[in-house]
C-alpha cells in the first residue's frame, strides 16, 4: 500500500482536489496537504492524497550525478 | 513516463554497480538496512542484490505498515465489526492479516461483518454520509504517509459534524522504530543485527523531512541516505552509504532531493499535530512495545476516537508459533529462514503479516526473489 508513482496534474478542481493522470489512468485526488498545485505539476500520490510536488531541476541534477558517478548530493 | 523511466535505466544501473564494485573495500562487509517496505519491494522486484558486490548486504527493516500491526490491533477492528456491528473501512492489505481465532478481517466479513476495503479515507467518510444510521469506523494504519490524510478526514468530520464516523487509530512513527533497532544493536544478548547504515524512507521523508534522522548519524554514528523508490535511487543511495562508511563519515544525505526537503511538508505536520498526540507506548509486531512510537487522537477530537467511543481495550496476542516475522522485522532472519516460507505460507494463504502485502519481506521475496536465494546465501 506504500507504493506510489509520480502522477501529472491535468486539472485543478475547486475544494482542494485535482485530477491526475497515472500511467494513462485518470484519478481525482486531494491536494489538501499542498499549498498549491498547477496543471502539469508532478505530484507523489499516496492513498488518494498528494504528498509533495516533484522538483524537475533536482531530478535532472540527481540523474546527472548518477550518470557521472559523482553521487554527492546535499542534504 | 516522466520521473519513472529515467530512474529505471539499466545502463546507468550497471554503471553505478561498477562504481560500487570499484569503491567497496573487499576487506570489509557492509550491512545496510532499508527501513521502508517500498524499498524492500523495489530491491526484490528489480533484482538489486544481484548488482551488489558480495560484501554489500541489504537487510529488510520494519517499515511495512501491515507487517508491524500486532494481532491485538486487528482483533479490535474485528470486534468493531462483529460485536458492535460497525461498518469497518480499511486499506486493502489490512484485511488479509491473520488475527486471533483463525480470523482475519476478510474472514470476519465472511461471518457477516461489514468490512470494506478503501483506497482513500475519503471513501470511509462518504460511507458515513450515505448511511447516517450506521456506525462507520476507519481502521487507520500506516506511518507518517497515511497519517496526514487520516488527520484531514477527522477534521473534515468535525467540520461537518458527522456523528457516526470514528477512527481506530493505529498510526505509527518511523524515527522511534529506527531508534528501537539501533538501541538493540550493542547488546549481544539481544541477537540484534549489526548495521553500518540505513537507506531512509522515500515517502515518509516527504512528510517529515530529512532533519529527524540527524540523531542517528550524530548520536549513533549510523549514516542515513534518504532514497527514492526507483531502482537507480536505491543503487545510488547504497553507493553513497558505502562512501560514507569508507570515509568514516556518519551523516544524513538525501538522494531524493526531487521530493524531500530538510523540513518536509509543514501543512501535513501541522495537521497531524492538531489531531494526534503521542501514545505513551505502542506494541509493534516483532519490535515489542516502543515508547512514544505511535499516535492517538487528541481529547478535543475524542468523539472520533473509536477506542473511546466503543470502549475497546488492547490485548497482547502472541504470533503464530512457527512464524518468523518478528525476527525478520528486526532484520535478524531472512524469509527463507522460516520453515513455512513458500510451503504452508504463501501470499494466497499468509500465516504471518510479512507475507500479506507486496512490501512485506516474505511476500516480496516470494514474488520476485526466489531465484536469487542461493547467490544471496553464499554472500552472507
Ligand atoms: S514465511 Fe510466513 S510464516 Fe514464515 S515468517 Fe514469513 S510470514 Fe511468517
Amino acid at each position: 500500500m506504500c507504493l506510489a508513482i509520480p502522477a501529472r496534474v491535468i486539472a485543478v478542481t475547486p475544494l482542494g482536489r485535482a485530477v491526475v493522470e497515472l500511467a494513462g489512468v485518470r484519478k481525482t485526488i486531494s491536494t489538501a496537504l499542498l499549498d498549491h498545485v498547477d496543471v502539469d505539476d508532478y505530484v507523489i500520490v499516496h492513498v488518494g492524497y498528494a504528498l509533495t510536488r516533484l522538483d524537475a531541476q533536482e531530478a535532472r541534477e540527481t540523474l546527472a550525478l548518477m550518470e557521472r558517478g559523482a553521487g554527492v548530493v546535499g542534504p | 513516463m516522466k520521473y519513472i523511466d529515467e530512474f529505471r535505466d539499466g545502463g546507468i544501473a550497471h554503471r553505478i554497480a561498477a562504481r560500487l564494485a570499484d569503491e567497496s573495500d573487499p576487506g570489509r562487509s557492509y550491512r545496510f538496512m532499508e527501513f521502508c517496505g517500498g524499498h524492500t519491494h523495489a530491491i526484490a522486484r528489480y533484482g538489486v542484490p544481484d548488482l551488489l558486490p558480495a560484501n554489500v548486504r541489504m537487510i529488510h527493516g520494519p517499515g511495512c505498515p501491515v507487517c508491524v500491526l500486532p494481532i491485538g490491533r486487528i482483533d479490535m477492528a474485528i470486534e468493531l465489526a462483529l460485536k458492535h456491528h460497525a461498518i469497518v473501512c480499511t486499506y486493502a492489505d489490512t484485511v488479509r492479516v491473520p488475527a486471533s481465532h483463525d480470523l482475519s478481517l476478510m474472514r470476519a466479513k465472511a461471518r457477516g461483518g461489514d468490512i470494506r476495503m478503501v483506497y482513500a479515507v475519503d471513501e470511509a467518510l462518504a460511507v458515513a454520509r450515505e448511511q447516517p444510521e450506521r456506525e462507520v469506523v476507519f481502521f487507520a494504519i500506516g506511518f507518517e504517509t497515511t497519517t496526514p490524510p487520516t488527520a484531514f478526514a477527522i477534521r473534515t468530520a468535525a467540520a461537518e459534524d458527522l456523528r457516526n464516523f470514528s477512527v481506530l487509530c493505529s498510526h505509527v512513527l518511523t524515527p522511534p522504530a529506527i531508534t528501537a533497532i539501533v538501541d538493540a544493536s550493542p547488546d549481544p544478548a539481544s541477537h540484534a543485527v549489526e548495521l553500518d547504515g540505513f537507506v531512509g524512507p522515500a515517502h515518509v521523508s516527504t512528510v517529515i523531512g530529512s532533519d529527524p534522522y540527524a540523531r542517528f548519524a550524530r548520536d549513533y554514528g549510523k549514516p542515513v541516505v534518504i532514497a527514492g523508490f526507483e531502482p537507480l535511487d536505491v543503487m545510488q543511495a547504497i553507493l553513497m552509504l558505502v562512501r560514507q562508511v569508507n570515509e568514516g563519515r556518519a551523516e544524513v544525505e538525501n538522494e531524493f532531493t526531487r521530493a524531500v526537503t530538510p523540513q518536509g511538508n509543514r501543512i501535513a505536520q501541522e495537521l497531524m499535530d492538531e489531531v494526534f498526540e503521542l501514545r505513551e507506548s505502542f506494541e509493534w509486531r516483532g519490535l515489542g512495545s516502543i515508547p512514544h512510537s505511535a499516535l492517538r487522537i487528541r481529547a478535543r477530537y475524542a468523539r472520533f476516537d473509536a477506542e473511546r467511543r466503543f470502549g475497546l481495550a488492547y490485548r497482547t496476542v502472541p504470533d503464530h508459533r512457527a512464524c518468523d516475522c518478528a525476527s525478520i522485522l528486526r532484520g535478524q532472519k531472512r524469509p527463507t529462514d522460516c520453515k513455512l516460507f513458500g510451503t504452508v505460507c504463501t501470499p494466497e494463504t499468509p500465516m504471518g503479516s510479512c507475507m500479506v502485502s507486496s512490501e512485506g519481506a516474505c511476500a516480496a521475496h516470494y514474488t520476485y526473489g526466489r531465484h536469487g536465494d542461493d547467490a544471496q546465501r553464499g554472500a552472507a
